[in-house]
C-alpha cells in the first residue's frame, strides 16, 4: 500500500483545489481527487468561467450595436459568429484547468483523476482508467460541491431541455428561450442569449426575483432587465413540457394554483437551484450525517459527526458561491495544519455578472428589521456620477447600510456597471469593522465608477456631496 | 537645521508620560546630551537630553502635558552652540514658520505600536473631541479602534462627567484647602496598591526578632567592611539573606498566579522599597542569592541615592519576586504592608527598639524588632506564611546560620 496522506481531498473545484494547494503550502502530504478529467469543478468548467467568457463577449456585442452609434462610432456588418464565440470559451476554460495543473505541481499537490469514494473513516477507494485501488489518508475533505437541482415532471436532455451546462454550449441561438428560475444562472444565461437574439422569458415560483436579494435592489435589477427586453412571468411554475415538432410546449400555472397557460419555446433552460451532490460517495456507509436537504453537516471548524472527514463548499451549509467554497477550503487546511482558519461569514459577497451587474455583501434592509437592528441608509445612483454619465453607463445604483449608532456598515446593495468588481472596497471595510465614515474618508480617484460608494457612504451620515 | 526632541522609548509597557520641568528656556543654548526637560512615566522620571548642540528654539509640550513615545517636546537648533557670537544668528531664524508647521504634525498622539492606527473616522473623532484612542480596547482587526469603539468611548466619558462635576461642585472652594492635581507616579501608585487589595487575599503573620547579634556583628565587623567594600555595613543585606534562605525553604512565597498555573520561580529578585519625595519606588536587587552582602549593600546604597534624584532607569523597577519594606527608618512599630503584585509576599521591617524580653528566665533588655509577612493566601497556606517568618527570625538572630547554610 502506498504512503499514508496527511489530506485527500474529494472534488476539485474551487473548494477542493484551494484546499489541497493551501495544505501542499503548509507542508501536508496531499491529493485532489476529481472525476471530471479535468481539475476546476463546476465553476471553471460549467459555470463560472465560461459563463463569464459568453457574457462578456456578449456584451461586449451588444454595446457595439447599441452604444456605439450613440457615441459616434459607426459599425457595419456586425453579426455573431457561435462557433467562433464557443471556440473563445473553450480556449479560456482549458487555459485556467491547466493553469490548476501547473498550480498542483507547484505546491506538491498529487492531482488524481478518478473517482473517490469513502470506503471508511481514513480509507478511500479510487477508481481511474487503469483500475480501483484504494488509498489512505489521516483526513478527508469531501469537496463534491452541488448539482443542477432537476425541475419535477421535466427531463433535462441538454439539447432543448438544458441546465446551465447545455445552455453554455447551445448550437444556434433560440428564438425563443424559457428560462424556469429567476436567480443567478438563468439571468445571467437568459441575458446571454438575449442579447445574441433570443426573445427571453423567465418564469419564477417567487414574487420577486432573485430571492434573498435586498428587495429595493431586487426591484430595480428587474426594472432593468425588462428594460432591455427580458419578460418576467412571477409567482408561477411550470408543470409540465410537451414536444410539439421541433418547438416545445410549456404549461405555466399560477403558483397558488389557477388556470393553466400555454406558452411556446425553443430551448428551455432549467434553473431552479443547485443541490449537494453526495453521489456514490459513501457517506451513508461511513455514517456520515446530512440534513433534510442533503448537505453535509459540520461543525464550525468543517468537521463531520465522523472523525477525520471534514466538508467545504457547496456540499455544506451556506451560499453555494466558488469564493465561499475558496475560503473554506483554505480555512480546512490551515485547521487541519494546526493553525487558525477562519471564514467570515458576515463579508461574503455575491456577485451577478449581468449587465448591469448586480453586487451585494453583508445583510440586507430586510434581514436587519427582522433582526430589529437600526440602521441608517446612504444612496447614491449612478445616474450622478461623471465616470458613468460619459460612459453611457448610468443605470443603477450603490446603497450602504450602517448601524445606527456605531456607523459600522453591515451591508452593501449595488446595482450598475462594474460593480462586482468595486464590491470589494466594502467587503475590506466591513472585515476590517469599518464604519460608513471610514468609506467617505478614503480618497477615491475621479472621475471613477468607486465614487458613487464614496458618496453613498456619505449618505449614510447625511453628507452626500454630489446630488 | 532643526533637531526635534522627542519622548524617548522609556520601556516596553510604557506609552506615555506627563511632562515634568523644562530645564532649559526657550532660546538657551544647549550642548548634546545635555537634560532638557524631565518626563515623569508610571514607573520612572526620566530626563530627555539634548539631541545635538545649540539652541533650544521650541518648546512644543509644556509641563503637565501628556505625552506619548515619539512624540515632539520640542526643537534644537543645531549648529547655533552656546556661544554668544552665535545668538544673533539664531534669532534671525527662530520666527521660521517652517520649522514650526513641521514639527506641529507630529506633536499628535502616535497610536500603540501594536495596535493599527485608528480609521479616519476614528481618527476625526479624536481631534474634536480630545479622545486618547491608545486607551481605548479596540474591537477590531488586531484590536483597532473602530469607530463604534470610540463612540462608545465618548459615551463612557459624557457619563463619568457629571458625577466629577457634582461631586466637586458639592464642595465650597476654600483658601484652606489646595487642590493638586495627582501626579503620574502618585496615580499609579493609588492604582496598583488597590489592584493588589482587589486581588489578592492578603493576610499578615507577625513575629518579633532580637537583634542583639545581627548588631554585635556589625559593630564589630563595620569599620571592616566599609574599608573593604566602600560601603557601610547595615541590615538589609542580612534582611535579603535572611529572607533568600527562607524563600528557598518554602517557595511558595517566591511564586504567582498566572491565570490557572503557579509560577514558581528558582530565582530571587528581591525588591527593596525605597522612599522619594515623590512617592515609594521598588528597585529590584537581582539574583540576589548570587552576590555577597556586600554587594547587596552597595546595590542598595545605589538605588537609594539614585531614586532620591529620580535617575532610577525604568528595567531596575521591573520584575521582583518578593519585596522587602523598611517602614522602621520612619519609626513604625508594626504595619501590615501591601503586596507588590503579581508577588506573594512581602516583608516589613520596623524600628528596633529596647524592650523587655525575658530570656531564660531572666528579664532582659533586649533591641528587638516586630517582623510583619503580608502573603496572597491564595497560593501561601498559614503553615508555610509563619514558618517562613519564623525561619527569617531565626537567620537573624543567629546570623552563623546563614554563613551555614542551615
Amino acid at each position: 500500500m502506498a504512503d499514508t496522506y496527511d489530506v485527500v481531498v474529494i472534488g476539485g473545484g474551487p473548494g477542493g483545489y484551494n484546499c489541497a494547494i493551501r495544505a501542499g503550502q503548509l507542508g501536508l502530504k496531499v491529493a485532489c481527487i476529481d472525476k471530471r478529467g479535468v481539475f476546476g469543478g463546476t465553476c471553471l468548467n460549467v459555470g463560472c468561467i465560461p459563463s463569464k467568457a459568453l457574457l462578456h463577449a456578449s456584451e461586449l456585442y451588444e454595446e457595439a450595436g447599441e452604444h456605439f452609434p450613440k457615441m459616434g462610432i459607426e459599425v457595419k456588418g456586425l453579426s455573431v459568429n457561435l462557433k467562433g464565440l464557443m471556440a473563445h470559451k473553450d480556449k479560456a476554460v482549458s487555459e485556467l484547468t491547466k493553469g490548476i495543473e501547473f498550480l498542483f505541481k507547484k505546491n506538491k499537490v498529487e492531482g488524481i483523476v478518478g473517482e473517490g469514494k469513502i470506503v471508511a473513516p481514513g480509507t478511500i477507494s479510487v477508481t481511474t482508467k487503469d483500475g480501483t485501488r484504494e488509498i489512505t489518508a489521516k483526513n478527508i475533505v469531501i469537496a463534491t460541491g452541488s448539482d443542477v437541482a432537476p425541475l419535477k415532471g421535466v427531463t433535462i436532455d441538454e439539447k432543448q431541455i438544458v441546465s446551465s451546462t447545455g445552455a453554455l454550449t447551445l448550437p444556434e441561438i433560440p428564438k425563443r428561450l424559457l428560462v424556469v428560475g429567476a436567480g443567478v444562472i438563468g439571468l445571467e444565461l437568459g441575458s446571454v442569449w438575449r442579447r445574441l437574439g433570443s426573445e427571453v422569458t423567465v418564469i419564477e415560483f417567487l414574487d420577486r426575483i432573485c430571492p434573498g436579494l435586498d428587495l429595493e435592489t431586487g426591484k430595480q435589477f428587474q426594472r432593468i432587465l425588462t428594460k432591455q427586453g427580458m419578460s418576467f412571468k412571477l409567482s408561477a411554475k411550470v408543470t409540465g413540457v410537451t414536444k410539439k415538432g421541433k418547438a416545445l410546449s410549456v404549461t405555466v400555472e399560477p403558483a397558488a394554483g389557477g388556470t393553466a397557460e400555454t406558452l411556446e419555446a425553443d430551448v428551455i433552460l432549467v434553473a431552479i437551484g443547485r443541490r449537494p451532490y453526495t453521489d456514490n460517495l459513501g457517506l451513508d456507509e461511513a455514517g456520515v450525517k446530512r440534513d433534510e436537504r442533503g448537505r453535509v453537516v459540520t461543525d464550525h471548524h468543517y468537521a463531520t459527526n465522523v472523525k477525520g472527514i471534514y466538508a467545504i463548499g457547496d456540499v455544506r451549509e451556506g451560499p453555494m458561491l466558488a469564493h465561499k467554497a475558496e475560503d473554506e477550503g483554505v480555512a480546512a487546511a490551515e485547521i487541519l495544519a494546526g493553525r487558525a482558519g477562519h471564514v467570515n461569514y458576515d463579508a461574503i459577497p455575491s456577485v451577478i455578472y449581468t449587465y448591469p451587474e448586480v453586487a451585494t455583501v453583508g445583510k440586507t434592509e430586510e434581514e436587519l428589521k427582522a433582526a430589529g437592528v437600526e440602521y441608517k441608509v446612504g444612496k447614491f445612483p449612478f445616474t450622478a456620477n461623471a465616470r458613468a454619465k460619459s460612459n453611457l453607463t448610468t443605470d443603477g445604483f450603490v446603497k450602504i447600510l450602517a448601524d445606527a449608532k456605531t456607523d459600522r456598515v453591515l451591508g452593501a446593495h449595488m446595482v450598475g456597471p462594474d460593480v462586482g468588481n468595486m464590491i470589494g472596497e466594502v467587503v475590506l471595510a466591513m472585515e476590517f469593522s469599518g464604519s460608513s465614515e471610514d468609506i467617505a474618508r478614503t480618497c477615491h480617484a475621479h472621475p471613477t465608477l468607486s465614487e458613487t460608494i464614496r458618496q453613498a457612504a456619505m449618505g449614510v451620515e447625511g453628507w452626500t456631496m454630489q446630488m | 537645521m532643526s533637531i526635534e526632541i522627542k519622548v524617548p522609548v522609556m520601556g516596553e509597557s510604557v506609552t506615555e508620560a506627563t511632562v515634568g520641568r523644562w530645564l532649559k528656556k526657550k532660546g538657551d543654548a544647549v550642548t548634546q546630551d545635555e537634560p532638557l526637560v524631565e518626563l515623569e512615566t508610571d514607573k520612572v522620571a526620566v530626563e530627555v537630553p539634548a539631541p545635538a548642540s545649540g539652541i533650544l528654539e521650541d518648546i512644543s509640550a509644556e509641563a503637565g502635558a501628556t505625552v506619548k513615545v515619539g512624540a515632539v517636546l520640542g526643537a534644537v537648533k543645531e549648529g547655533a552652540a552656546g556661544a554668544a557670537a552665535a545668538k544673533p544668528a539664531a534669532k534671525a531664524e527662530t520666527p521660521k514658520p517652517a520649522a514650526k508647521a513641521e514639527a506641529k504634525p507630529e506633536a499628535k498622539p502616535v497610536a500603540k505600536s501594536e495596535v493599527p492606527p485608528p480609521p479616519p473616522s476614528v481618527k476625526r473623532i479624536a481631534e474634536e473631541q480630545k479622545l486618547d484612542t491608545a486607551t481605548i480596547d479596540g474591537s477590531g482587526k488586531h484590536g483597532q479602534v473602530t469607530k463604534g469603539d470610540a463612540l462608545a468611548a465618548l459615551e463612557a466619558r459624557k457619563k463619568e462627567k457629571p458625577v466629577a462635576v457634582a461631586s466637586s461642585g458639592t464642595r465650597a472652594k476654600s483658601d484652606r484647602e489646595e487642590r493638586v492635581p495627582m501626579t503620574r507616579l502618585r496615580k499609579t501608585i493609588a492604582l496598583r496598591l488597590k489592584e493588589s487589595q482587589d486581588i489578592a487575599a492578603q493576610l499578615t503573620t507577625f513575629n518579633e526578632v532580637d537583634m542583639s547579634k545581627v548588631m554585635a556583628l556589625r559593630s564589630s565587623t563595620k569599620d571592616a567592611f566599609e574599608k573593604k567594600h566602600g560601603v557601610k555595613l547595615g541590615f538589609m543585606g542580612f534582611f535579603v539573606k535572611a529572607c533568600i534562605a527562607a524563600l528557598k525553604e518554602i517557595p511558595s512565597v517566591n511564586a504567582e498566579i498566572d491565570g490557572d498555573d503557579i509560577v514558581y520561580k528558582n530565582y530571587y529578585d528581591i525588591g527593596v522599597a525605597v522612599s522619594t519625595e515623590r512617592g515609594l519606588v521598588v528597585p529590584v536587587v537581582r539574583d540576589a542569592d548570587a552576590i555577597s552582602i556586600a554587594g547587596i549593600e552597595s546595590a542598595i546604597g545605589d538605588f537609594g541615592g539614585r531614586a532620591r534624584e529620580s535617575k532610577l532607569k525604568l528595567e531596575e523597577l521591573l520584575g521582583g519576586t518578593f519585596t522587602i519594606s523598611n517602614g522602621g527608618v520612619f519609626g513604625s512599630l508594626m504595619s501590615t504592608p501591601i503586596l507588590n503584585m503579581p508577588q506573594s509576599g512581602i516583608l516589613g521591617m520596623h524600628k528596633i527598639q529596647n524592650r523587655p524580653v525575658a530570656v531564660g528566665d531572666k528579664i532582659e533588655i533586649r533591641p528587638m524588632m516586630y517582623l510583619a509577612l503580608s502573603y496572597d493566601h491564595r497560593l501561601v497556606d498559614g503553615r508555610e506564611a509563619v514558618t517562613f517568618l519564623v525561619r527569617v527570625k531565626e537567620n537573624i538572630e543567629d546570623p552563623q546560620r546563614l554563613l551555614l547554610d542551615l
